[in-house]
């Protein structure tokens, strides 16, 4: 299982907590771990990245193992930590206000 | 005794205001989906429990979200449970994807850019959500870049009227200063396949058809800050309103000029008259009385508060250029606020109620047509629309 942590809002339209864990088979992707978390949680549908373009949305970026992965291809491997659960996938918001 | 209910979206969330027919004790309720831009929220007439609510923020995009209990529980409609095979896909209901080709064939790729280059159309966000008079589960949405969709299933998923932006001047349209927006839906009671809509900065639309084939109507507009001012499109239309029963009369706040149509948008005058400036957003008409409108006067459109920092309405009961202030209970000093496109509502009731919101937070009611105004709340954030449903 891939450990998630949602921003505030998106765990509020989810009805989740912090962090949600999602299953992958495959390759252990961006584009696997959304694709998994959309499916969990179809009201994230559209949140993170567009619907058609499935580009990141821009005020979002991907963090993981104190690495900023929000320029990564979506289809390069994850670190193994996320692969293995001992760290999570985090989606974060740009800080709002001044 | 009837009762009201104001639906009320702001910059930080959606709030329930709620009260008996003397609208004197208010019910406040909210707020509902915190933290969100709520642009608008409208219940449907053919069932009220039915009311659909357009979240959206700069980080997360555009959410939908929909009651079926009168705003007590909210769903986004494709968000619930997987799917199973067979069933309507899930997760779609904020999925706005424009058509690239036009029933008549044209390409709908680009319209007109600020400098006057062209420039893809983008999906921001849903500006009005416009429930069906008859069917609760159809309801019409107008997205910025300017669109019109229409769901059928309640908000689960959308198709846009694309003959809308493929009627011919669809790659003229050019945005205002706050985005090129579809702001206005306005259905004819009396004929389902006639439909209004008004985009900023490209003029009023009608269709005839149900939406499949649509024309400009600004004919008698004047804009001075076009290149040619009386052009078939490219006027800055702020807002539309109508009574419903009488259908074939429109009352419009322009950018500047208060304009009135007795035949359905085919051809418009300016009735501003006596107004102190005929800049503003909102307008609305008495739900009884067809020849009783009422603006919100704005300074100028540099300057987007009230004259003189007073919170005046104005209302005409012969149509239009005789126009007197209503300020009794309003604040008449040191008020600077703005009351947007979609923040006036009108309700029912035998003695007509009127509503507004402001940028200050403020949702104001006057139960009796404009003579008398009491705040209902006073420090929500910044209101971007204001609805009300008359309840039996």
């Amino acid at each position: 299982m891939i450990r998630v942590v949602l921003p505030a809002h998106l765990r509020t339209l989810a009805g989740v907590g912090s962090e949600v864990s999602v299953e992958v088979s495959g390759s252990a992707t961006q584009r696997a771990v959304l694709d998994a978390l959309e499916k969990q949680y179809p009201a994230l549908c559209g949140t993170i990245r567009d619907h058609v373009t499935q580009v990141r949305r821009p005020f979002l970026r991907f963090f993981a193992c104190s690495e900023d992965l929000s320029h990564e291809l979506p289809d390069a491997p994850l670190p193994e930590q996320v692969v293995s659960g001992v760290e999570p996938l985090l989606i974060v918001g740009a800080i709002a206000g001044g | 005794m009837s009762n009201v209910r104001v639906l009320v979206g702001t910059r930080k969330g959606a709030f329930i205001l709620s009260a008996d027919g003397k609208r004197e004790k208010w019910d406040v309720s909210g707020p509902f989906f915190a933290g969100w831009e709520i642009y608008h929220v409208k219940g449907s007439t053919a069932d009220p429990n039915r009311i659909y609510a357009s979240q959206s923020s700069g980080w997360f995009g555009q959410v939908i979200q929909r009651s079926s209990d009168g705003g007590k529980t909210w769903e986004t409609p494709g968000g619930g449970v997987n799917a199973e095979p067979g069933q309507m896909p899930k997760g779609e209901s904020n999925k706005f994807v424009y058509d690239t080709t036009s029933a008549n064939g044209a390409e709908l790729h680009t319209h007109q850019w600020y400098d006057g280059t062209q420039h893809p159309w983008e999906f921001k966000r849903v500006w009005h959500l416009e429930p069906s008079l008859n069917d609760p589960d159809t309801v019409y949405a107008g997205v910025e870049d300017a669109g019109l969709f229409r769901s059928t299933n309640g908000g689960q998923s959308w198709s846009e009227l694309a003959g809308l932006r493929g009627h011919g001047t669809g790659p003229k349209w050019q945005p205002g200063a706050g985005g090129m927006c579809l702001h206005t839906i306005v259905l004819d009671p009396q004929d389902p396949n006639r439909m209004y809509i008004a985009i900023s900065a490209a003029g009023a639309f009608r269709t005839d058809d149900g939406g499949k084939t649509w024309k400009p109507i600004n004919r008698g507009l004047v804009s001075q800050y076009i290149p040619d001012p009386t052009a078939e499109v490219g006027h800055c239309v702020h807002h539309i309103a109508m009574n419903k029963k009488r259908p074939g009369v429109l009352f419009m706040q322009k950018h500047w000029d208060v304009m009135r149509s007795d035949n359905a948008g085919d051809q418009w005058k300016e009735v501003s008259g006596n107004l102190p400036t005929d800049f503003g957003f909102a307008i609305d008409v008495h739900a009884h009385e067809p020849e009783t409108i009422y603006v919100v006067p704005i300074k100028s459109d540099s300057e987007h508060f009230p004259l003189e920092g007073k919170l005046r309405v104005y209302r005409s009961k012969s149509g239009g250029n005789e126009w007197e202030p209503m300020t009794k209970g309003l604040p008449q000093k040191d008020c600077y606020v703005n009351v947007l496109r979609d923040a006036m509502a009108v309700d029912s009731l035998d003695s007509c109620g009127i509503y507004f919101g402001t940028t200050g937070g403020q949702v104001f009611v006057s139960p009796d047509a404009g003579e008398n105004w009491t705040p209902i709340v006073q420090s929500l954030p910044a209101v971007l629309s204001v609805e009300v449903q008359t309840l039996p």
